[in-house]
C-alpha cells in the first residue's frame, strides 16, 4: 500500500518527522536552539515556495522577500487593530493576502520570460519595502509595528518556554507546507509545472494552459511566502521594512540553489545553512578577533562564493553535487568492471 | 510650473545615470544573452576604489580614471573567469552566477573599505547656477553628469559603428559561429565587450555616488532603475535603453516630487508592469516571436 500511495507514504513520513521534532524541541533543544529552529522552519517554508516556482516551474523570482513582507504586514496590521485575534486566523489571512498579491504578480508575470520576469520581480523587491514609510499611519513607518509573540496555552503550564511554543508552531506550519507541496509536485499539477519549465511549446501542444499553470505556481509560491512572513512577524515580534531588503530575496534564492534547485529537501538544507552559517562564522570570527566590518560580512561573502562555486562546479546545487559525486563514484566502480562510457551529468533546469 | 522644471531637470540628470547602467546591461545582453545583476555592485566597488585614491590626496580626475579602468578590468575578468564556463548552460546558471558576484562584492566592500555610509566628492559644484538674478535649476555637476554620459555614448557609438574592432565585436555578438570561421577571436571580443560595459557602469557609479552616497548596497536601486529602463526599451536596442532609462528617471522624479519620495520605486514598478502588459518585449524590440 505504501509503495503505491504517495499520500500514505508522505503522511507516514511527515507524522514520524513530527513526533521526532516534538521530542527534540521538548527534551533536547535549549530555548536558543528552539529559537533558531523556528527561523530555519520559517525560511524553509518560504524557500520551498520558491523551489516550486523557480526550481519546478522555471520562473525566476527575485522578489520573494517582498511577498514575505506582505504576509508579515498583514499579520502585524491586523494584530495592531485587534490584539487578541487568534494566531491561526492570522496565518490564514496572511496566506490569503499574499496569495492574492501572488496572483496579481503571476498574471503579469505569465506574459514575461527570463530577464523580463526577473526584472519585474526585482523592481518589486526594491519598491515594496519603501511603501510602509509613506503610509506611516497604517504601517508604522520605518519603525514598523510591534506585536506580542504568541503565548503558550495555559494547559502547557506556566513555565512553558515561549521559544518552544513558537518552534512548535513554526515546525507544524513547515511540516504541513512540505506535506502539501511534496504531494503537489508529484501530482498531475506538479508534472504540468515541470513540463511548462522544460518545454513550453510541447506543453502547449499537449493541451496545457501555460499561462494558467504559471499563475497557479505563483499563487502557491506566494502563499508559502505569506505563511512564512506571518510566522516571521511573530518570530521577531513585529514587522519593519528593514527586515525585507533585497538581501532577503537574494538569500532565499541562495538557499534553494545551495540546497539543489527543484528539490524540496534542498530547500530545508539551504534554510538550515542560511540560519546556521552566521552562527558558526560568528563563533569562529569572534575567536580570531576580526573587526566587526569583516566579521559581519563573512557569511555574506561565503554565500557569494558558494553561489559562484556551486554554479561553476555543481550546477545541481551542493546537495545535487554530492549526489552526483556519489553516483559518479559508484559508476566508476561499476565501469571499472564492465567498460562503458560514463553518461553525461544531468544539467540544471533551464528557466 | 517652477517645481515641474526642477523635477524635469532632476529626472533627466538621474535618467542619464540610469541610462549608463541600462546601456551597460544591454551591451552585455546583446553579446552574451546574460543580464549582469552584478553591474551595480561592480560600480559600487570601483567607486570605493576611486574614493580611496582621492582620500590619499590624488586629484578627483585621477580617481575618476582609475575607477573606470578598474571597472573595465573587473568586467573583463568576470567574463573570462566566471561567465565563460556557463555561457553554454541554461540561462538560470548565469543569473545565479551574477547574483553570486553581486553578493560577494557587497560583502567584500565593507571588509576592505568599511561599512558606514560615506560622502563622495564632486569635481564641479553641485549648487544650482545663478544667471544674473535668475536662479537656474541646474548645477554644474548636473551638466557634467549629462555631458559625461552623452560623451561616453558617443564614444561607444563611434567604436561600434565606425571602427573595425567595433565591427568585429558586433559580428561576434550577432553570430559567434560564423565570426569564428571568419577569423574573429570571439572570446576576446566578448571579454572586451564586458570590459567596456563595466567601464560604463563604473562611470554611472561615479556620477551617482555624490547624490546617493557611498555604501555597499548604494547602487542596488540605480541598477534596478537602469534595468527597468533597459527592459522598457526592449533589452535589444541601445537607443531604447537610453530612452527607457531617461523615461524612468523622469517618471521617478515626478512621482517622488508630487506624491512622495518613498513611492518613487513603486511608481517605477507600476510603469514597468504597465509597459510590459502592453508590450511584453519592451517598446523598442521588433518582430521575434517566441511562441509556436
Amino acid at each position: 500500500m505504501f509503495r503505491r500511495s504517495t499520500l500514505a507514504r508522505h503522511g507516514l513520513f511527515f507524522l514520524g518527522l513530527a513526533i521526532l521534532l516534538l521530542l527534540l524541541t521538548s527534551f533536547v533543544f535549549d530555548p536558543y536552539t528552539n529559537y533558531n529552529v523556528s527561523e530555519v522552519a520559517i525560511y524553509a517554508i518560504s524557500a520551498a515556495g520558491l523551489t516550486v516556482l523557480t526550481g519546478i516551474n522555471g520562473q525566476v523570482s527575485l522578489g520573494h522577500g517582498a511577498l514575505m513582507m506582505i504576509g508579515a504586514y498583514t499579520t502585524s496590521v491586523l494584530l495592531t487593530w485587534h490584539a487578541d485575534l487568534p494566531l491561526i486566523l492570522m496565518l490564514v489571512a496572511s496566506i490569503a493576502t499574499t496569495g492574492v498579491a501572488g496572483a496579481i504578480v503571476g498574471i503579469a508575470g505569465a506574459r514575461l520570460r527570463g530577464p523580463y520576469l526577473a526584472g519585474a520581480t526585482l523592481a518589486l523587491a526594491v519598491a515594496l519595502p519603501q511603501v510602509p514609510s509613506h503610509f506611516a499611519s497604517v504601517f508604522g513607518g520605518n519603525q514598523g509595528l510591534s506585536i506580542s509573540p504568541p503565548l503558550p496555552p495555559a494547559f502547557l503550564g506556566a513555565n512553558f518556554a515561549p521559544e518552544e511554543w513558537l518552534a512548535w508552531i513554526a515546525l507544524a506550519a513547515a511540516l504541513i507546507t512540505f506535506f502539501v507541496l511534496a504531494n503537489l509536485v508529484r501530482s498531475a499539477t506538479g508534472r504540468r509545472f515541470r513540463m511548462v519549465r522544460d518545454n513550453e511549446v510541447a506543453a502547449r501542444l499537449s493541451g496545457i494552459d501555460v499561462a494558467r499553470t504559471q499563475v497557479l505556481a505563483f499563487v502557491v509560491s506566494a502563499a508559502c511566502a505569506g505563511l512564512a512572513g506571518s510566522l516571521f512577524a511573530y518570530w521577531v515580534s513585529g514587522t519593519s521594512p528593514g527586515g525585507f531588503t533585497l538581501n532577503l530575496s537574494l538569500s532565499l534564492l541562495t538557499a534553494i540553489v545551495i540546497g539543489g534547485l527543484g528539490s524540496l529537501s534542498g530547500a530545508v538544507l539551504g534554510s538550515f545553512i542560511l540560519v546556521y552559517l552566521p552562527v558558526w562564522t560568528g563563533g569562529l570570527t569572534s575567536s580570531v578577533n576580526l573587526s566587526s566590518n569583516v566579521a559581519n560580512n563573512v557569511p555574506l561573502a561565503i554565500y557569494g562564493v558558494v553561489l559562484i562555486v556551486a554554479i561553476l562546479v555543481f550546477p545541481r546545487g551542493v546537495a545535487g553535487g554530492v549526489a552526483s559525486i556519489v553516483r559518479g563514484a559508484t559508476r566508476t566502480l561499476r565501469s571499472s568492471r564492465a567498460t562503458g562510457a560514463l553518461p553525461a551529468a544531468p544539467e540544471a533546469p533551464s528557466q | 510650473m517652477r517645481l515641474f522644471v526642477i523635477y524635469t531637470v532632476d529626472g533627466i540628470t538621474n535618467g542619464m545615470v540610469y541610462a549608463a547602467v541600462a546601456l551597460a546591461l544591454v551591451m552585455i545582453w546583446r553579446a552574451t544573452r546574460i543580464i549582469n545583476y552584478a553591474q551595480g555592485a561592480m560600480a559600487m566597488f570601483t567607486t570605493y576604489v576611486a574614493l580611496v585614491v582621492i582620500r590619499h590626496g590624488a586629484p578627483y580626475w585621477l580617481g575618476f580614471v582609475i575607477a573606470l579602468a578598474t571597472g573595465m578590468v573587473l568586467g573583463a575578468l568576470t567574463e573570462r573567469l566566471l561567465v565563460r564556463p556557463v555561457e553554454a548552460r541554461p540561462p538560470l546558471n548565469a543569473v545565479i552566477l551574477s547574483l553570486g558576484v553581486l553578493i560577494l562584492l557587497e560583502a567584500v566592500a565593507p571588509m576592505l573599505f568599511g561599512g558606514q555610509t560615506q560622502s563622495f566628492p564632486v569635481p564641479v559644484s553641485n549648487i544650482d547656477l545663478v544667471l544674473g538674478t535668475t536662479q537656474l535649476d541646474i548645477s554644474p555637476f548636473d551638466i557634467f553628469t549629462i555631458g559625461a554620459v552623452l560623451v561616453a555614448m558617443l564614444l561607444l557609438f563611434v567604436i561600434f559603428q565606425r571602427t573595425t574592432l567595433g565591427l568585429r565585436m558586433r559580428a561576434a555578438a550577432f553570430n559567434p559561429e560564423i565570426s569564428r570561421i571568419l577569423g574573429i577571436r570571439v572570446g576576446r571580443m566578448l571579454t572586451l565587450g564586458w570590459g567596456l560595459a563595466a567601464l560604463l557602469g563604473a562611470l554611472a557609479g561615479m556620477l551617482a555616488a555624490p547624490a546617493v552616497y557611498l555604501y555597499p548596497s548604494n547602487m542596488d536601486e540605480v541598477l534596478v532603475f537602469g534595468f527597468t529602463g533597459a527592459i522598457i526599451g526592449g533589452l535589444e536596442s541601445p537607443v531604447g535603453a537610453v530612452t527607457g532609462a531617461v523615461g524612468v528617471g523622469l517618471a521617478l522624479s515626478y512621482v517622488s516630487g508630487y506624491l512622495g519620495a518613498d513611492l518613487a520605486p513603486l511608481g517605477g514598478f507600476v510603469i514597468l508592469i504597465v509597459v510590459l502588459m502592453i508590450r511584453p518585449q519592451g517598446l523598442f524590440s521588433f518582430g521575434r516571436q517566441r511562441q509556436v
